[in-house]
Order: structure tokens, then C-alpha cells, then sequence
């Protein structure tokens, strides 16, 4: 299980154990997660690999807090996560955790710039110039400064997606989950993401946790975890 | 500006089309309402002025020694007498002793005037026609406190009928209905007695048809002649400095001083009844509309919780909270709302403005009172209680909504299995 790691892992800031989860209704419940058991280490870039359908997303919304395992436990920075009340969640989500949208990245009536400042509108951590000026870095630093006033219907997919990784970064967050987050992008950009991420975990010690299909990039990772029928392997 | 407030903003200008439904809705719930209530209220504030103008706030009929209930007969002689009367228990009419009880009520601070009327059906001749009126006996000076007689004399002047003896003062229609004018002579009397020689010194047009038609103003003595009633007076004639305290007052002058008071809100009660009634059906008329601007919020909010599932799985996902998103969408409400609620203001105001502009048809309104033009009232009630109902009709609407899209769950919303 211990996966192989190229720095000196750091603290675990996110750990579930046993995790279930049951999708469907009725005839159509299904016993997508297992009992799954993982952590996340300051300063490590994770890969969850597996077939389609095999249950990561599944997980990946477990682990942001975003919905509620039926077995199981997740803690984040030590503290017990899963079912509490749905306020602990939302502030747990606010400040902790950064997330990226395997579909559907941007809210498409805000410019690249609003989207990327909306968490730390909520938070409120910063002043709104410092806050503009942060933005305005992400954006860049995903290869968009030119493009930070664009409304989301008018950027690409691509580009939508990597507006959606300078969001998911916006608050500083000590993990940050990403549902193939190079899923569109051609090789240059997923080399921009994915080299933005790993200098993040290296430089800030947050802990990064990807979905990717693309072996390369599953490869470059501090580990790889194979995932098949809502268990790792 | 609040992020939600910023976002509520951006998802409203996202649907325009069903935002400018609601927001018509809520125009014209609060216009219509505004113009309705302002020319209802006009119309009653001017009758009540004018009823207030020619009878006074109160009047003091005659003397209590049981209950209350008080009928006018006429008697034979001509001479209205008012007889109250209780268990069989019967009272002398009018008041015979004017002099301590309107003493008693000038010492009241809330009375500003009073005056003795001495009131009689009388027949009237001029040199070409007869007819018949009703004599009022009135100290001029007391009269002028207590009424806006002064006001209403078109032709002639008070101060004529002050200074010459055996002066009249005529309604235009009852002068009309005599053809005669001002100066020329006419003569009064009891049925049966001997006419004595009155001059009109002044006409006057109240916009009341029934005192138009038959009243004849004299001094006190020349009625008191006329009448046959040398002592005593019909009734006292009453003005408050507020008049809307007359049922107050009156209340107090009946268990002071024992006399039957009545104030005009009683007088008048079936004309203010059915104002009355006429703005709760107008109200409820326009109500309708504010109605349907709640229906629109509500499918317009409904319509864009919908459409916005996922923006509010991925602000769930950045941190914001149930309330954050409960807010985003009553924001949205709140904006239409305030944004509605302006302009149904102007609206309304520039409606009544205009209304108070047309003529009424057929040169005119009379009879209760007279109008030439539409009468409006400017209230600022009438537009607080527009916007509130209209915020209280709208937020109700928007509430469920906007729970509805709190309560959705972000987990649900990824995986498209929200509903
Ligand atoms: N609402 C649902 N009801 C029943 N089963 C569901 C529901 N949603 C998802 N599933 C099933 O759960 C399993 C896991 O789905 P999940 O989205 O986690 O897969 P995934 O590993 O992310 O796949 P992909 O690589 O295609 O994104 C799938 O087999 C899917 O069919
Ligand atoms: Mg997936």
C-alpha cells in the first residue's frame, strides 16, 4: 500500500480509512466504493489512475467534502471530517480545500479574473487589491494573464479548465483535489498545470491529489495509485 | 459589494427576459395601487372637507335625559323639531339655553368655534316663482369659525349680509330654481304666515346639492322672526381643531354636558362606507397584480435555481454556505424588488399627477361635492403600502426558491442526480 515517494513525505493532512459509498436507488444501487483507504502527505503529488467508472470522482468528492461517505472516515489536518454538520464541511472546504471539477469548471457569466477571485471573496482573508493582484498571478501562472477578463463562455474548454486549477489554488488551500485537471489540454499546457502543482506542493508543502488517464503525467507523480472496482489496487 | 450580492447581480442580468416579467409585475402592482388609493382618497378627502366645511366637525342637537336615539319629525308648523326618544321616554328638541353650553365649550381648548343655528322649512316666493327651503338662523361671525360659508359665495359678499338688515344669503340652485339674482328680493315664511321681505346679498354654490337647493342663510333674529321661536336654537354647529377627533369630543360633550353630540363621521357614516368600501375593492383589484409579480419572482428565481445548479455545487465547493446561497437568490429578489419598487413609484406619482390634470366628464362632478378635475390625494402612505405589499408578496414568493436551491447538495449536483 505505502506508495514510493521522491521527496521526504511530510505530515498527513488528509486521511480516510474504509471509506463506502453506495450511488443509485433501489435496484439501482450500486457499491461503488469499497472500503477505500488513503492518505495525503504535505509536499506529495498523488495520482489516482484507474478504468473509467471505477469509482475516482466517487472519491475525489468523498475526500473534498462534498458529499458523505455511508462507512468510513476522513479526517483533514487531523480533524474527523465526514458527517458533521454541513457548516463544519463548508468552512472545512473554504479553507483547506482546493477543487477542481472533472466537468463543468467555471461559472460562465464571470470573467476568468471573478472566478478565480470568487473563494477569496468568501474567505476574505485578503484586501480586495491584494486579492485582485493574487488572481491576477494564478492566472497568469496557468499561462492566461492575457486572457483574465475573458467572460467563461468565451474561453475554450482548455482554458476553462485551467482557470478552473488557479481557483482551486486561490485560497491557498493545504490540499487540493483535482479531477484530471489536464483532461483537455494539449501537452504543453497539461506540462504548465502539472509542473504549476508540483512546484505548488513543493514549494508551499500543500498536498495534491490528481485524477489523470494519462500515464506520463501518472508517472511524474510522488506516487500512483491504481484504482479498479471502487478499491485500490 | 457583498460577493453575494455580486452574484445574485450577475445571474439576474443572465436572465433578463424573465427578470423584466417580474419586474413589470412589480411596476404595476405599485403603480396601480399608488393611483388607485390616491384618487379614492381624494375623492373622500374633498367630500369630507366639504362636509366638514358646511356642517362643522360636530353638531349639538338636544338634550340627553336617556339614551340616544334621535328622529327628525316636521311638524305641521314647519318647524323641524328633533325628538329623541327612549322607552317612551320623550325630550325636548333643539336647545333651549344656548348661552351656558356654548360657554362650557369655549372653555374647550379642542373646539375653535362654535355657532347657533336656527333651522326651519320655510316656502319661498319671488316675484315670479315659489318654491320651498329652509331657513338657517346664523350669527355670522360664529358662523364664519365653524364653516367655509365665506369661501363658498360666488356671487354678492358676507360682509354685505353682515352690514344691511334683512339680508339673505341663497343657494345658486335654490336662486336658480327662483330666477332671481343677487340684490333682487325675495319673500319668507312659515305655511300660513305673513311673508316678510328678505334681500339676497350673496349666493353661494357649496357642491352640495342638497344645501344648494334649499338653504337660505338669515341672521339669527330675522329667523328667529321667520320661525316664530324666539328663544333657542336648532342645533349648535361645532369645529375642531381636529376634526378627526370628533367622535372623541363628542363622546365628551354627551357625559359632560349632557347634550346629544354627533360627530360627522357618524353624520356622514353611509358616504364614508362606501368610500371606504370602493378603496378595499380598488385595493384588492390591484392586488391581483402584485400577486402575479410574486408568481413571476417565484418562476423567474425558480427557473434560474435550475438553470444554476452546477455555479452553486462549484460556490458550495469554494466555501460558501446554505445561507450564502439562501442569500444569493433572495438578492435577486431584493434587487427586482428595489429596482421595481422605484420606478412603480414614479410611476405611480407621475400617474397621479397626470390624473389630477384630467377633467372630469361632463364638466364636472356634483351633487356630494364638486369637481372639475379628478381629485387625487398625495400620501406617502399610499406608497409605503405599495412597496410593502409588493416586498412582503415577492419575498414570501422568492423564499421557497431560494431554500430550495440551499437545501441542494453539492454531491448530488456533481454526479447530476440532484432535483
Ligand atoms: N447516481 C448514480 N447511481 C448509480 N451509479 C452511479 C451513479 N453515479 C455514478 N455511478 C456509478 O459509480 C461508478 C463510479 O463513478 P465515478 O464517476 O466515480 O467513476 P470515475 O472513476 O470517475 O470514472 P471516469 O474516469 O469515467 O470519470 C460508475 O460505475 C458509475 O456508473
Ligand atoms: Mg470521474
Amino acid at each position: 500500500m505505502k506508495a514510493a515517494s521522491v521527496s521526504a513525505p511530510g505530515e498527513v493532512v488528509l486521511c480516510c480509512s474504509g471509506l463506502h459509498r453506495y450511488l443509485g436507488r433501489d435496484e439501482g444501487r450500486v457499491h461503488v466504493l469499497k472500503g477505500v483507504s488513503f492518505e495525503a502527505r504535505r509536499g506529495q503529488v498523488e495520482a489516482i489512475v484507474g478504468p473509467s467508472g471505477c469509482g475516482k470522482s466517487t472519491l475525489l468528492y468523498l475526500l473534498g467534502l462534498l458529499d458523505q461517505p455511508d462507512g468510513g472516515e476522513i479526517s483533514i489536518n487531523g480533524n474527523v471530517m465526514s458527517n458533521t454538520d454541513d457548516a463544519a464541511r463548508t468552512a472545512a472546504r473554504g479553507a483547506h480545500i482546493g477543487f477542481v471539477f472533472q466537468f463543468h469548471f467555471l461559472m460562465l457569466e464571470f470573467t476568468a479574473l471573478e472566478n478565480v477571485m470568487m473563494p477569496m471573496r468568501k474567505l476574505g482573508r485578503l484586501p480586495e487589491p491584494e486579492m485582485t493582484a493574487r488572481a491576477h498571478s494564478l492566472l497568469a501562472s496557468v499561462g492566461l494573464g492575457e486572457k483574465s477578463h475573458r467572460l467563461g463562455t468565451q474561453l475554450s474548454g482548455g482554458e476553462q479548465q485551467r482557470v478552473a486549477v488557479a481557483r482551486a489554488l486561490a485560497n491557498q488551500p493545504t490540499i487540493i483535489l483535482a479531477d484530471e485537471p489536464t483532461g483537455n489540454l494539449d501537452v504543453k499546457n497539461s506540462a504548465l498545470v502539472f509542473d504549476l502543482l508540483t512546484r505548488l506542493a513543493k514549494e508551499n508543502g500543500q498536498a495534491v491529489v490528481l485524477v489523470t488517464h494519462n500515464p506520463e503525467i501518472a508517472n511524474r507523480c510522488d506516487a500512483t495509485r491504481p484504482m479498479r472496482d471502487g478499491l485500490f489496487v | 459589494m457583498s460577493p453575494n450580492l455580486r452574484i445574485a447581480f450577475r445571474f439576474l442580468t443572465a436572465k433578463k427576459r424573465a427578470m423584466v416579467m417580474s419586474l413589470t409585475c412589480i411596476v404595476l402592482g405599485v403603480g396601480l395601487f399608488i393611483i388607485t388609493q390616491a384618487t379614492t382618497t381624494g375623492f373622500q378627502d374633498l367630500f369630507i372637507e366639504t362636509i366638514i366645511g358646511a356642517d362643522g366637525a360636530v353638531l349639538i342637537q338636544d338634550k340627553i335625559q336617556s339614551a340616544r336615539t334621535s328622529f327628525e319629525t316636521e311638524h305641521g308648523s314647519g318647524v323641524v323639531i328633533e325628538t329623541t326618544q327612549d322607552n317612551a321616554v320623550k325630550l325636548q328638541a333643539g336647545i333651549e339655553e344656548p348661552a351656558g353650553l356654548v360657554a362650557a365649550l369655549d372653555d374647550n381648548p379642542a373646539v375653535v368655534g362654535v355657532s347657533q343655528v336656527l333651522k326651519g322649512s320655510v316656502d319661498i316666493s319671488s316675484a315670479v316663482r315659489s318654491d320651498t327651503g329652509r331657513v338657517y338662523g346664523i350669527n355670522i361671525d360664529q358662523h364664519l369659525k365653524v364653516s367655509n360659508l365665506g369661501a363658498k359665495i360666488v356671487e354678492g359678499s358676507v360682509d354685505d349680509f353682515r352690514n344691511r338688515p334683512a339680508g339673505a344669503m341663497i343657494g345658486r340652485e335654490l336662486a336658480d330654481r327662483l330666477l332671481i339674482g343677487l340684490n333682487d328680493f325675495i319673500q319668507v315664511s312659515q305655511s300660513g304666515a305673513t311673508p316678510q321681505r328678505y334681500r339676497v346679498m350673496a349666493i353661494f354654490v357649496t357642491g352640495i346639492s342638497a344645501m344648494d337647493r334649499e338653504r337660505i342663510y338669515l341672521s339669527l333674529s330675522d329667523a328667529a322672526s321667520v320661525l316664530h321661536r324666539p328663544t333657542g336654537v336648532s342645533y349648535l354647529q361645532l369645529q375642531l381643531a381636529d376634526p378627526a377627533r370628533a367622535p372623541v369630543e363628542s363622546a365628551r360633550i354627551v357625559d359632560e354636558l349632557r347634550y346629544n353630540a354627533q360627530p360627522w363621521q357618524e353624520r356622514e357614516r353611509s358616504w364614508l362606507s362606501a368610500f371606504s368600501a370602493l378603496q378595499v375593492s380598488s385595493a384588492i383589484t390591484v392586488l391581483v397584480f402584485t400577486l402575479i409579480a410574486g408568481v413571476a419572482m417565484f418562476n423567474t428565481l425558480a427557473m434560474i435555481v435550475i438553470e444554476k445548479t452546477k455555479d452553486i455545487a462549484i460556490l458550495r465547493s469554494m466555501g460558501y454556505e446554505r445561507a450564502d446561497v439562501t442569500r444569493i437568490f433572495l438578492w435577486q429578489a431584493v434587487i427586482v424588488l428595489t429596482i421595481g419598487a422605484v420606478i412603480g413609484c414614479v410611476f405611480g406619482a407621475a400617474s397621479t399627477y397626470g390624473i389630477s390634470k384630467m377633467p372630469l366628464r361632463n364638466g364636472g362632478i356634483s351633487g356630494i361635492f364638486s369637481a372639475k378635475y379628478y381629485v387625487v390625494a398625495w400620501d406617502v402612505w399610499h406608497y409605503v403600502e405599495a412597496v410593502s405589499t409588493a416586498v412582503v408578496m415577492v419575498m414570501l414568493a422568492s423564499i421557497i426558491p431560494a431554500r430550495r436551491a440551499a437545501r441542494l447538495e453539492p454531491g448530488d449536483i456533481v454526479r447530476g442526480t440532484a432535483q
